[in-house]
Order: C-alpha cells, then structure tokens, then sequence
C-alpha cells in the first residue's frame, strides 16, 4: 500500500462495478474489490455501491456474510458513493415494499421509477458542489422525499417526455453520497472526484 | 431521443446485469423463486428449451399475457425471445415493454437468411454467437448485448465452453494483427472495419458477453465465469433440477466467487438432482447451428 493514496472498497457481487474501478484508479486512489468476509480485513477510506439489481446485492450481502460489517462502517461514517442499486441499498424506506437493506440514508426512494427499460434515459444537468455532469438513467430510481438532514444535490426531469417533472436524483447525507443515475457510465470523472475529496480527508 | 443514444442506453443496462444470473422461467411463480433467489433478470417463456426439445415442432413467440404475468411478479427486468428473423413478434415484445428480446435460436428460426434489424428498435436486444463473426454481425445488426449459443435444453456444457474459447481465441488473434490486416479480417468475418477495429484496440467485444446453453451446476457457472463470460445465463438448467431455488440460489453465489473453489464446494452439496441432460452426440437438433 502506498502511503496517502486513499483505499477505496467497491463492492462487487454483482453491477457494473468494474466501471467504478477504472475510474478511480485513473483518479490515484488504490482500489479492491469486496465479494466476500474476507475482503474487509484491510484499511478502507472509502465505499463504493455500484449499480446493478438491489434485489440480487442485498441478498449476496446477506449471504455472504457482508451485511452487518458494512452497515456498522456506514452507520459510523465511512464515506459511501451510491450509484443507482446502491442508493437502493441505502434508503431508510423503499418505496411500496416492506424489506429495506443497510438504511442509514433517511429517505424514501422508489425503484423502477421511471418504469421499464424504454423509460431509461440520458441528459446533463447540474450536481451541486460538482456542476454540469451527464446522468444515464438506466431502470432508474428517484427519491420521493428526503429527510431534514440530507442535502439535495441535483432535481432532473426525464429528457423523454417534454413535461416530465423534475425529481430529486442526487443527495448527500454527512458521508454518504446517493445517486439515481450512473456517473460510471460516461468519461466525466467529477463526481468521482468529489468523493474521494470525503475520502481523503 | 436520438439512435446513438438508446442504443448506448441499452447497452448500459446489459453493464448493469454483470456479474449476474439470468434465469428462464414459464410461471409468476417460478419467476418469484427466481427473484426471491437472487436472479438479476428473468427470461419469460412458455416452454424451457429441455421441454422444447422434447416437444418438437415449431417453437414460437409466448403468449403475451403469459410474459405480462411475469412482469407483473417481479420488479426485475424481464427479457423474452422472438424467432430469428421475426421481426413482427419482436414489435409485439416491444410494444409490451419488454426489458430486452433475445432473438434466440431455441425458437424455430422465421428467416433462414435475415436477422432482424434491431436497430429500428428502441428496447435491447441479445443474440447467441457461436464464434467471433456471428457476435460482430448480431452487434452491427443493433444487439447490444452477446451471449454464446452453447446447446439449449441439453445440460450440456460442451458447447458453451466450445463458444467461448473459440471467440476468447479469436479476440486475441485479431488483438495481435497488424493494423492494415485489419481490413482483410473485416471482409472475412462480413462486418464493418469499424468493428473489427474496436476489437483490435480493446481485447474485447463492444458489448457485454454472457454464457449460455447448457449451464446446470454451480461449477459449471464458475467454468464459464473464469473463460471469461461477465454473466451466466441458466435457462433448463434451474427448474429442470430437484430444487430449483436452492441451485438458483447456489449458482448465483458462484458466479459471483468464481475463483473461490472453496465456497463453490459447500455450495454444491445437497442440492438435489441435476437436469438429467443429453449429451449432444445423442441429440438430432442442433439449434446451435441456426442463425449464422
């Protein structure tokens, strides 16, 4: 390990983790992926909850073992960057369902929230502290509120229907990061950048 | 929106199966197991390919009502297959919102000369290749996700593993050739230079690639995964078995600790009887040979 690059953990049971990976690494921080116990013996700086079916993370979580030790880290304020999935993974209430997963991101997000595929979409929009970035919405979830304590990062309107309202798709809670859409996706490295920013401090 | 854009939308979503285990299903129900075990999409059809096989006759699109059940059961995405070449059953998938369409060969092939041109569609398409020409071809004919062909319905992994080795090899001979060769190479393999030429610079296909055809075990799922499939899919394979959730759920965790032949031990004890399969030598269809 080298000395004052930040460690970043990606959780990779299943997604588009490997995206997450890449990008980090082109940014200096040392990079591992978590599949299973044994994988959270080392130092961590920091999360990252890639998208892909919280269905199926949540359930490899919990199978594996990996459930409780990372809910405790986040509880206790590791820095998390949430994509897609992953903010699945991190709201206190999901939307129309009963089971939540690790909940310590005080909000009510809605799966599926723009429906099936053909409702998937891409646009550019300004994040907070961040600016201009592209959100590729894929199968996408939005938050339907927000608690007192979280900041809204960024409101997008789905660019397939002229009308669309403007949902809450980006928010920041103390440490954890939580978006709807996936910064993974596309060559802008900012958002990536501003959590390792959470990260390195 | 505009082309480029869907089109790059739907390869996204194939990113975001990764890792992951897609598994065919014919009921609300199996497809609740399904979920319930840790499936990252469902594959909706009315017969499993071992019971098309065994059937015989022309196999075809399933009744939409039947996929419709099945989207209303789960909040996953749902894929469902249409004939090669029928590009009306892929309209009516596409008109019920289907997540993607596998234009797949276990079903009786429309058009033995034509593919459908999956770029006039907005959902996403995957499409079975059993070599590297056959990928490349499906990929400028709009899929925007690969799997192999292997052998449907057969719990034989020969086929699979066969596929993926051969476009692994073909990937690599084409990584190491010279870039004015590359031109020749396009013309043999009947796809643009553009595509040939992505491959070259990347060591890899421009699309998520996928296993199929065959997969029933645990380990079978880990052989793919370590040849180099970033995902699995398990059409008889699950509910052709003595305890389908037990082995969904067993295959899943191995495709996810592909290298970790400890865990893959414990999770292969006790899961009851696996799909009898045939072997290929004994089996009269070939649907991999459909669609070239």
């Amino acid at each position: 390990m080298e000395i004052g690059k930040p460690q970043i953990g990606v959780l990779a049971v299943q997604g588009a983790f490997i995206e997450h990976e890449r990008i980090l690494k082109s940014l200096g921080a040392e990079v591992f992926e978590i599949r299973q116990l044994r994988d959270l013996d080392r130092h961590l700086d920091g999360l990252v909850l890639p998208g892909g079916e919280s269905t199926v993370q949540g359930k490899l979580l919990r199978d594996l073992g990996l459930f409780e030790p990372l809910r405790k880290k986040i509880a206790e304020g590791l820095p998390v960057l949430a994509t897609c999935a992953g903010a699945i993974l991190l709201a206190e209430k999901i939307a129309g369902e009963s089971r939540t997963h690790f909940a310590t991101l005080p909000a009510i997000i809605r799966r599926n929230a723009y429906g099936r595929q053909l409702g998937s979409f891409f646009t550019e929009n300004e994040v907070a502290h961040v600016g201009i970035v592209p959100q590729t919405f894929i199968r996408a979830p939005f938050f339907e509120s927000v608690g007192n304590e979280v900041e809204v990062l960024s409101r997008t309107a789905s660019s397939n229907t002229t009308d669309a309202p403007e949902r809450i798709v980006a928010v920041r809670f103390r440490n954890q990061i939580a978006l709807s859409f996936h910064p993974e996706l596309n060559s802008d490295t900012s958002i990536h950048r501003y959590f390792l920013g959470l990260a390195e401090r | 929106m505009s082309e480029q854009n869907r089109y790059e939308l739907n390869k996204n979503l194939a990113q975001m199966l990764k890792g992951g285990v897609i598994m065919d299903v014919t009921t609300p129900e199996q497809a609740k197991i399904a979920e319930a075990a840790g499936a990252a999409a469902v594959m909706a059809l009315e017969r499993i390919p071992a019971d098309i096989r065994a059937a015989g006759g022309v196999s075809r699109m399933s009744d939409p009502k039947m996929i419709k059940g099945i989207q209303d059961a789960v909040s996953i995405p749902v894929m469902a297959k249409c004939r090669i070449g029928h590009f009306a059953e892929a309209q009516i998938l596409q008109a019920i919102e289907i997540d993607y369409i596998d234009e797949s060969e276990v079903l009786s092939p429309a058009d033995d000369i034509f593919h459908i041109n999956k770029r006039e569609f907005d959902v996403p398409f995957v499409c079975g290749a059993k070599d590297l020409g056959e990928a490349l071809r499906r990929i400028e004919e709009g899929a925007s996700m690969i799997r192999t062909k292997g052998e449907p319905g057969t719990g034989d992994i020969v086929q699979a593993v066969r596929h993926m080795r051969l476009m692994n090899q073909e990937i690599a001979r084409i990584s190491s050739l010279r870039e004015d060769e590359l031109f020749n190479r396009a013309k043999e393999l009947q796809v643009s230079y553009d595509l040939v030429r992505f491959v070259h610079d990347n060591k890899k296909l421009p699309v998520v690639n996928f296993a199929a055809g065959g997969v029933a075990t645990p380990a079978d799922a880990a052989l793919m995964m370590q040849l180099g499939a970033e995902g699995v899919f398990v059409g008889s394979g699950i509910f052709k078995s003595g305890n389908p959730a037990k082995r969904a759920a067993a295959i899943v965790q191995a495709v996810t600790n592909y290298t970790d032949a400890k865990l893959i031990a414990k999770l292969s004890e006790d899961l009851g009887e696996a799909m009898v399969g045939i072997n290929e030598q004994e089996i009269a269809l070939l649907m991999a040979e459909r669609g070239k």
